[in-house]
Formats: structure tokens, sequence, C-alpha cells
């Protein structure tokens, strides 16, 4: 492993790109640009948009959002999909609020036992697809119904009704409370706390994905599970630990809904496990994976929060509302698509 | 080469006029806004609601509650934006996007109180007036909302109840069909109470309709001596005639609220009656207390709740309603 190529040329991958560009063929430049332009256009056309409550309401859309979509991002570069990470954090949030308002447990300990609970969905999910080879799609899609039946059915012979409320009385809710769903004033707008997560995670993941061993197993991994294998990778190991951080990572944001809402209804969190994928694949994620990048899909999820309440400012009418959002988001991917091969165009 | 390089730019340039022209043509309502506000000084009826209900788009119940809305807006000449959605966090959003945008009052609807506590205390302090409609009633005043205009959903399940009671069902299946909607569940226990029979409550889902039909049809199979169902919303009614049907049973239908489906089936005697809330004046009559709450400072209601309902359309006065129902009005 450590002869020396004394005098073998330079491989031409190994040559360091120049500063521009190194900048082009980032993934996420062309999510980039149509953010920018998602921003411009709504900033253009409505009073309330680019005010500072405006930027926190639609940063708070997009915040729980953009951490998932961080996360399903690491997944889908290495190669896999999680079909039941939307439903995962209602999962979560009725987790912590049965344990807080019926058990009467602190709301830590709560917490700490809906995090066991992601640890483990994820856990299943990433053993069943590693062992036996099915497509990820097929085997979270049922672990989605699996637990959208338990949210409903547990909850229902818990607390005899379908939503679970009272948060807000439990033990350790307010410094719960404090570090997930609070407000932060700035610029005299109340910004959500989770936008600092959702900022947090992308840093890590970024770090993670670009600056260690591990980050380089999920790219292989996603590139090609044998030949990763091949080169040593622990391909069965890595696929796993994505599973599970992404259902972890559910159980998180659907503690922070939870909190944030002090109630959370049984029915809540199906769809959203599109807008993820939908966030990650905006921030140049490719769906047969290998390719990504966190920023990329954080930049995704801004696009889906600016998107869907600029709709709202603009005052556009509701009965379109989808058809709006569905345009704007091809027209931001179309224009990332764009953006991206004119940057490869430039590169050669 | 050029020449394709031509047309997709044109293509991409064309993509993104799109937008800027459906901007455009939903602009008559801004270009109005826009003029209100240069005359705001002086008038004092320029105003804009914002009503936020927790319905996704398509609903047909939800749908008359927004021609109300409207048609409010249009005989008052004032603004009404009107936007849902099922889910909480979201509905709490654009709420709070209401706020942000500086609206003149907020109707909300509380399926879910909890989750609005937040964002309807920002509009307090905003100053912004709250008025609740449709459910949520208990938690309305807590909420500082002006005005809960509504129907007691318990009350309305009981009295649906009896007059199943009275047609002679004792066995009946109460079709909830949103899972986390609490008046739904309470309208289903009125039921029970009224009803003094057995009653199973049955899970469906409003977003797959055939699929409701199904299942509703599976447990009539399941269980011959239920002689009863309770639909809470009229697409499910008029799914629960068709799977009455294939199902060969003779179980008696009522349902919640009306369509023009559900009104022409109560005609024909397949559905015995529909238990009105007459929904339109929710979406009205919040318009009408905002604008006066704002000119008048008065506040409707003396801290009780404005019923809508319960009224009952039975075959009797089923025609009078009939073309109403089909305006989108009831």
């Amino acid at each position: 492993m450590t002869v020396a190529p004394a005098a073998a040329p330079p491989d031409e991958r190994m040559v360091t790109a120049g500063l521009t560009r190194r900048f082009l063929q980032r993934p996420e430049l062309g999510a980039a640009v149509g953010a920018l332009a998602v921003f411009v256009f709504f900033a253009a056309i409505t009073d309330a948009f680019a005010t500072p409550s405006g930027i926190a309401n639609w940063l708070d859309a997009a915040a729980p959002l953009g951490i998932m979509a961080v996360a399903v991002a690491l997944l889908m570069i290495g190669g896999e999909f999680d079909l039941s990470a939307g439903v995962m954090t209602a999962t979560a949030g009725l987790v912590v609020a049965t344990l807080a308002t019926e058990y009467g447990l602190n709301v830590w300990l709560a917490f700490a036992v809906a995090i066991a609970v992601g640890l483990l969905v994820g856990f299943v999910n990433g053993i069943v697809v590693v062992r036996t080879g099915l497509p990820s799609f097929i085997v979270t899609l049922g672990m989605f119904l699996v637990l959208q039946g338990l949210n409903l059915g547990v909850t229902k012979v818990i607390t005899g009704t379908v939503q679970v409320g009272g948060l807000d009385d439990a033990d350790g809710y307010g410094s719960a409370r404090a570090l997930f769903a609070t407000t932060v004033e700035i610029f005299g707008a109340d910004v959500r706390v989770t936008v600092f997560w959702w900022i947090g995670v992308t840093a890590l993941a970024t770090y993670v994905l670009l600056r260690t061993r591990p980050g380089n197993w999920i790219f292989a991994v996603g590139g090609s599970a044998v030949a990763a294998r091949g080169v040593g990778v622990p391909a069965a190991r890595t696929k796993i630990a994505l599973f599970m951080m992404v259902s972890t990572m559910a159980a998180l944001v659907g503690t922070m809904q939870a909190l944030r809402l002090t109630s959370v209804q049984a029915n809540s969190g199906i769809g959203l496990e599109f807008e993820f994928i939908i966030a990650a694949v905006i921030g140049g994620c490719l769906l047969t994976g290998g390719f990504g990048s966190a920023v990329g899909a954080a930049l995704g999820a801004l696009i889906f929060g600016m998107a869907k309440q600029g709709i709202v400012f603009a005052g556009w009418d509701s009965d379109w509302f989808m058809l709006f959002l569905g345009l704007l988001l091809l027209i931001a991917t179309l224009l990332n698509l764009y953006v991206r091969r004119r940057a490869e165009v430039m590169k050669r | 080469m050029v020449t394709t390089r031509f047309t997709k730019k044109r293509a991409l340039i064309a993509l993104l006029a799109l937008p800027l022209a459906l901007a455009a043509c939903t602009d008559d309502d801004g270009g109005n806004d826009a003029g209100n506000e240069e005359g705001g000084g002086g008038g004092g009826s320029d105003f804009t609601f914002a009503v936020v209900t927790h319905a996704s788009a398509g609903d047909a119940f939800w749908d008359v509650v927004q021609n109300g809305a409207e048609a409010a807006a249009e005989d008052l000449g004032i603004e009404v934006t009107y936007q849902g959605s099922g889910e909480p966090d979201e509905q709490a959003q654009l709420i709070e996007a209401a706020v942000s945008d500086e609206v003149d009052g907020i109707v909300v609807s509380l399926a879910n109180p909890d989750a609005m506590r937040e964002p309807l205390a920002s509009a307090e302090e905003a100053g912004i007036p709250v008025i609740t409609i449709n459910s949520g009633e208990n938690e309305s005043a807590s909420l500082g909302a002006i005005t809960h205009v509504g129907q007691t959903e318990t009350v309305a399940g009981q009295g649906a109840g009896e007059q199943l009671a009275e047609a002679g069902v004792t066995n009946l299946i109460c079709v909830i069909h949103e899972p986390g909607n609490i008046g739904l569940e309470q309208r289903c226990e009125g039921a029970t109470e009224g009803l003094g029979g057995t009653v199973e409550n049955l899970q469906v889902d409003i977003n797959d309709v055939a699929g409701a039909q199904t299942t509703i049809q599976s447990s009539l199979q399941a269980d011959p001596s239920i002689n009863g169902v309770l639909a809470l919303n009229p697409a499910i009614g008029v799914a629960a005639v068709d799977a009455v049907a294939g199902a060969g049973s003779e179980a008696q239908i009522a349902t919640f609220d009306l369509s023009g489906d559900v009104v022409s089936a109560i005609e024909d005697g397949s559905i015995l009656f529909a238990v009105d809330q007459q929904q339109y004046l929710q979406g009205y009559v919040p318009i009408v207390l905002l604008k006066l709450y704002q000119e008048n400072n008065n506040i409707m209601g003396g801290g009780l709740p404005v019923l809508t309902g319960p009224g009952f359309v039975t075959q009797e006065n089923a025609a009078t309603v009939a073309d109403l129902a089909e305006a989108g009005t009831r």
C-alpha cells in the first residue's frame, strides 16, 4: 500500500484543478442558481417575501425539510431510498408525545426512546435491504405502511383518540423546546431554531462526505457496491448505517415538530418522504446513486420552502397551488441542469 | 448545432416565463389589492382577510366554505385569500405567512388546536383579529379568537344517532375519513350516545374514495347484522350507497354534509338524511364578522359559538336544497 509511485506519470485524476474549475464542478452550483432565481422572482412580485418576517416564514418551512433532505441525500448517494422517512417523523413525534403525556416520562427521556426507535427502524430497513438484496424502494415502502398502521393503531389503543396533545405540560418540555423548537429574534423576525439545526446538519454532512473515510465509502457503495466491496469498503455496514442515520434524523425532526406544535396527529408525515427525495434531487443527487451533495440537498429544500410559501405570499389561487409548485420545481430543476451543462462545457 | 441550442434556449425562456404569465392571470386580485391600498387612507373598508383551513384542495365540503368566503368578499367589496393544508405544521406556517403579510383578519379552522396555538399567538401579538370556524369551539376562546362559527360536533352526532335509531338502526358503522381529525371522533361518540345501540368506527382515507367504498363493502359483508352506515363526508356517503348495494346489504345510510350527489341520493331514497352544518355560512359569516369588528368593534356570539347547524335534509326538503347544492352554496 505504501509503494512510492516514483517514476509513474501523474494520474490525470490527481491533477489539482484551478479554483474556478473546482467551483464549476460542484454538484450544488445549479441548485444555488435555482434558489437565487426563485428568491429574486418572489422578492420582486410580492411585498412580504423579502421582509425579515417573510424570510423567517419560508426558512421555517424549509428547515425540517432541509434536515431530512440532507440525510436522505447521503442515503441516495449511497445508492438507496427510504420511503418510510416521512411517516417515521410522525412515529417519533407520537412516541415522544405519548410517553410524555400518557406515561409522565420526562420529555428528554421520551426523546431518547424516540431516537432508539429511529435507530431500530433504520436498522431493520438496512439489514433487510442488505441481506435480501431487494430494492430499498420496496422494503422501505413496506416499513412506511407498517409505521402508518402502528401510528394510528397504537395511538388509538393508548389514548382512545387520534391526536396526542398537551405536551407543553410535560416535565422537561421547556428545556427541550428551547433546544429544538423555540424561536430566536433576528432583525425583528422570529427565526425558528430548526433553521440553525439545518445549517449545522448540512455542515456536518458535508464534512463527513468530503473529508472523512466513511464519506468515501458512501460515494463508493453508491457508485458500485460490488466494486466497493472489492476494494475493501464495508458496503453492508455503510448502507445499514445510512438507513439508521436517516431514521434517526427523522426521529429528531419528528421530535422538533411535536415540541413545536405541542401535539401530534396520528396521520401526519404521509407524503413527506417524496418531498425529501425531491429536495435532494433538485440539489443534484442522482437517483442512481454515487453522486450528489449535502449542500445541494439543503439548497433543494430551500427552493421547495421558498416556492411553497412564496405562492402563498403572491396570493395565487390556492386551487392551483400544486400546479404552481410543480412548475416552479420543474423550472428550478431545468435551470439547475442548464447551469450544470454550461459548467461542464466551460470546464473543458 | 446552432438551431438546437437556439430552440433549447427558447424553451427555457418560455418555461421561465410561464409562472409569470400564470401570475399575471391571477393578478386581477393583486391589482385590486394595490388599488385598495392606495385608497386605504381615506376609506375604512379596504380590508384583506386570510382564510386558512385544515383541508387540502379539492375537498367538496371545503369548496363550499371557500365559495362562501369569496362571495362575502365580493358582496362587501373586500379582499379574501383562501389557503389550506391537512398537515398541521403547514397550516401553522400558512397562518404565519398571513401574519407576515399583515392581513386585517384571519379565519382559521381548528382541527388541531394545539398546533395553532403558536401562530395564533403571533397573530394576536400583531393585533390581527382571529375567528375560528368548523371544529375546535372549546379551544377557540383560549387561542384568542374573538368568535367561533361552527357546529357542535357531539350534538350533531347525537342528533344523527337519534334519527337513525328512529329509523330502526341498531348496529351502526361510523366511517371516519380523516384519521387525525378530532371533530370526526366526536361525531361518532355523539352518534353512539344518540343511537343507544352498537356503533363500530371504521377508518378510511378521504384521498382514496374508491378504496373507502371497498372497505365499507367488506365490513358490511363481514357482519350482515350491520343495518346502518353513518358517513361523515358527502363523498363517503355516496360511496357508502354503492358499498351497500355491492354488499347486497339492507343497511340504511346517513351522512354528514351535503353535495349535489347526496341530495339526489336523498331524493331517490338511497340516503336517509344528511346532517347539514351549512358550511357556506362558515365561510361567509366570519368575513362579515371580521369586517364588523374592524369597522365597528362588534363581536357576535357573546362568548358562545355562533352555530351554523345541525340541520337535517330529508326526502321532504331535499328538492329545495338540490339546486343550491348543485350551485356549490349548500
